[in-house]
């Protein structure tokens, strides 16, 4: 990245791709939409605020899988275990610690959920690497044997939790000053769905910033783009997808640490549970693309929000609604990925 | 079509059409010990009430002969079109819905069992081919996802619509008089066993589930099974063969659907009740594929094979383990590892293997240790 000047007039002759703006529109669209049918706007705002952060631990927790799947055209249905497994890795913290999660600081508090989140990433990253190893690498290339295997290896690694920390549900408190909520007027936003948005955003940017900006990041979209003539011209493609295998399961282990001071309580099958509506996310979104699964989760949590709030027996098919009509719009996905 | 259909088969199979061959759609087990294996299931499983005494046999042996034809409806889908459905329990879900509800709100009447089995084969026909129009037409990996999407909602739909299906708790329901423990339809005993209502469900069980296995047989070995097989063969080369592949892989997941919800409608006869944990649940999905794949895919009598040695693992291999956990005592980890809680644990391992190493699973395995 030293010769900009020349990269830049490169980029001047080549047709320039135009960015596809239609599905962002989407997004402002139909929460200005939402608004006649919520009626009052503080009640609007409450509801998107509270959207969003949903959105953005949707999208941490899908943003590894479909990462993973562009690259690899790996389609691993075991990494709803990742989600579980970074959720229960934060017992690891909590439990020496939880001085740190009584204290009234803000400060100890963050600090605490960042020690979770670098202990869930730890575990969840060296299990993804023997993951990987065993699980995956002999099924290259085929799919029905990736989806067979990796629920294989669902089974097995959900039984290894019930055998490790038991199969009664766990409750994990949430640190002193994240509960509750802030309030202006009749708008309420509650304080830990502000720490989602800002963790889901950090993370966002970082990926955006990491795969546009960056060696490794060109590397890894030449690699979705077309991996045997990266391989071709000298790079190691294997140890490029190991990386972010690896990548994949710990930011999924991320996602499993908020989800779990979400919901507050841990189950083996929380990431099982939720993976339904990863998935949900990353069709719409467009297997393989990050920004897609970015606009997607916002989209699919949005719309959970408001069809929740406007007609709460429509919200439980509200997914497969908002799934159902992208993909009558476009069958790829918002954000199709070119190879395949 | 008849060209390639003829070319694909097996030359051994086109001379032989004996009476067995032409009841197995000329696609017999091909193994000696298999043939075995399979004649003892099936006399067993014929004379469960005659040979065993108490509740729980009966039982064992009613939920095989439905699982075996869950499990061989899904083989159709993951063996023979080789794509992964994550929808099953949901048609396995409606069929019981669909005998719950009717038996329970209009009358325990034949009449309204059949009603029942009518409209939820009929939904089920509806959501499969919807399911599949939307997703197949794309990649058959969207398939997988999508079902799990549709099926987590329908589960979840099905818990909270509590007035019509009875939410957690679920239906229980009268049979229809003739399959009620009261009825006695001889005056004697016969082999030494009253013959009751409860016998006669298992037998009307028994025999629509051999049915229906056999029909799958003959979808498996028909010409339309062969573009089937075609397909998961080579996508490209059917599609450019000229068969519509969209088109096929629907249809098969249709039937596959159809079947399905046969065996859910068994399922809810046999139990008299019908709830989100019996036929819905995710874990009974991931029960199916265990089977399925450790039997063998694509072989259809790796659906008897995985069903029984399921089922039977089900409700007898705890006991085996729990007293192996007491023996080893004191020893580390070991008890912890074979805790009567595990067995899922060794069975997913199973299963692991079995893609890797024995992709045919116990069938594939017996037809070549005879080669």
């Amino acid at each position: 990245m030293t010769d900009m000047a020349v990269d830049t007039s490169a980029t001047a002759e080549l047709p320039r791709t135009k960015t596809d703006w239609l599905p962002l529109l989407l997004v402002p669209a139909l929460a200005l939409a939402a608004l006649p049918f919520v009626g009052s706007g503080s009640t609007w705002v409450t509801l998107t605020v509270a959207g969003l952060a949903m959105g953005m631990m949707i999208f941490l927790m899908a943003s590894g899988l479909t990462l993973v799947f562009g690259l690899m055209d790996i389609i691993n249905f075991g990494h709803g275990v990742f989600i579980s497994l970074g959720a229960y890795a934060t017992l690891l913290v909590l439990g020496p610690l939880a001085g740190w999660a009584a204290a009234e600081s803000l400060g100890l508090n963050l600090a605490l959920l960042g020690l979770c989140i670098v202990a869930a990433m730890a575990v969840t990253g060296v299990v993804g690497a023997v993951f990987e190893r065993v699980i995956v690498r002999p099924v290259y290339g085929s799919h029905l044997k990736q989806i067979l295997v990796t629920m294989g290896g669902l089974i097995v690694a959900e039984q290894a939790i019930h055998a490790i920390w038991g199969a009664s549900p766990i409750p994990i408190p949430l640190p002193e000053t994240l509960r509750g909520a802030f309030v202006f007027g009749d708008i309420v936003v509650e304080r830990y769905r502000v720490v989602a948005v800002g963790i889901g955003l950090v993370v966002f940017i970082g990926m955006q910033l990491l795969l546009n900006r960056t060696r490794i990041g060109l590397l890894i979209r030449a690699g979705v783009e077309n991996p045997e003539m990266v391989e071709a011209l000298g790079y190691r493609i294997r140890r490029l997808f190991v990386s972010v295998f690896v990548a994949g399961s710990a930011l999924a282990g991320l996602g499993g640490v908020m989800w779990a001071f979400y919901r507050q309580t841990l189950t083996a099958g929380m990431g099982m549970e939720v993976m339904v509506l990863v998935f949900i996310v990353i069709i719409v979104g467009g297997l393989g693309s990050v920004g897609g699964c970015f606009v997607g989760s916002i989209l699919v949590a949005l719309v959970a929000n408001y069809v929740g709030f406007v007609a709460p027996k429509l919200a439980l098919i509200s997914n497969i609604l908002v799934m159902a009509l992208v993909l009558i719009w476009r069958p790829q996905g918002l954000f199709p990925v070119a190879r395949r | 079509m008849s060209m390639s259909s003829a070319l694909t088969l097996p030359p051994d199979e086109t001379r032989r059409s004996g009476f067995f061959s032409r009841i197995l759609s000329s696609d017999p087990p091909r193994s000696w010990v298999l043939s075995l294996i399979l004649l003892a299931i099936l006399l067993v499983l014929a004379a469960t009430p005659f040979l065993f005494s108490g509740s729980q046999p009966l039982s064992t042996a009613a939920k095989i002969c439905v699982f075996i034809v869950l499990v061989a409806s899904y083989d159709l889908l993951l063996g023979y079109s080789g794509i992964v459905s994550f929808a099953h329990t949901m048609f396995f879900g409606i069929g019981g819905y669909g005998i719950a509800i009717a038996l329970e709100q209009i009358e325990p009447t034949w009449a309204s069992a059949g009603i029942g089995l009518v409209a939820a084969l009929a939904l089920s026909a509806v959501l499969a081919a919807a399911i599949g129009l939307l997703s197949l037409r794309v990649r058959a990996i969207f398939f997988s996802m999508i079902t799990l999407a549709v099926a987590s909602a329908v589960a979840v739909l099905a818990s909270q619509m509590s007035e019509i299906t009875g939410g957690e708790d679920g239906l229980s329901f009268q049979l229809p008089f003739e399959l009620r423990p009261a009825f006695r339809p001889l005056e004697d005993q016969l082999f030494g066993v009253t013959v009751n209502g409860r016998i006669l469900a298992y037998y009307l069980i028994f025999f629509v589930a051999l049915f229906v296995f056999l029909l799958l047989l003959r979808i498996v070995n028909s010409p339309f099974g062969r573009v089937l097989q075609a397909i998961r063969e080579n996508e490209f080369r059917a599609e450019a063969l000229g068969y519509r592949v969209v088109a096929y892989r629907t249809a098969a997941s249709v039937l596959s659907a159809l079947a399905a919800t046969v065996a859910g409608a068994l399922m809810a006869l046999w139990l008299r009740y019908n709830g989100p944990d019996t036929t819905l649940s995710f874990s009974i999905m991931i029960d199916i594929l265990l089977m399925v794949v450790i039997g063998g895919m694509g072989t259809m009598y790796g659906a008897v094979i995985g069903a029984t040695l399921f089922v039977l693992a089900q409700s007898y291999l705890q006991v085996l383990m729990a007293a192996g956990s007491e023996a080893l005592e004191g020893i580390p980890i070991l008890p912890i590892l074979i805790h009567p809680d595990r067995w899922l644990l060794w069975l997913g391992a199973l299963f692991i293997i079995s893609v890797y190493a024995f992709p045919g699973g116990i069938v594939g395995r017996l037809r070549q240790a005879k080669q």
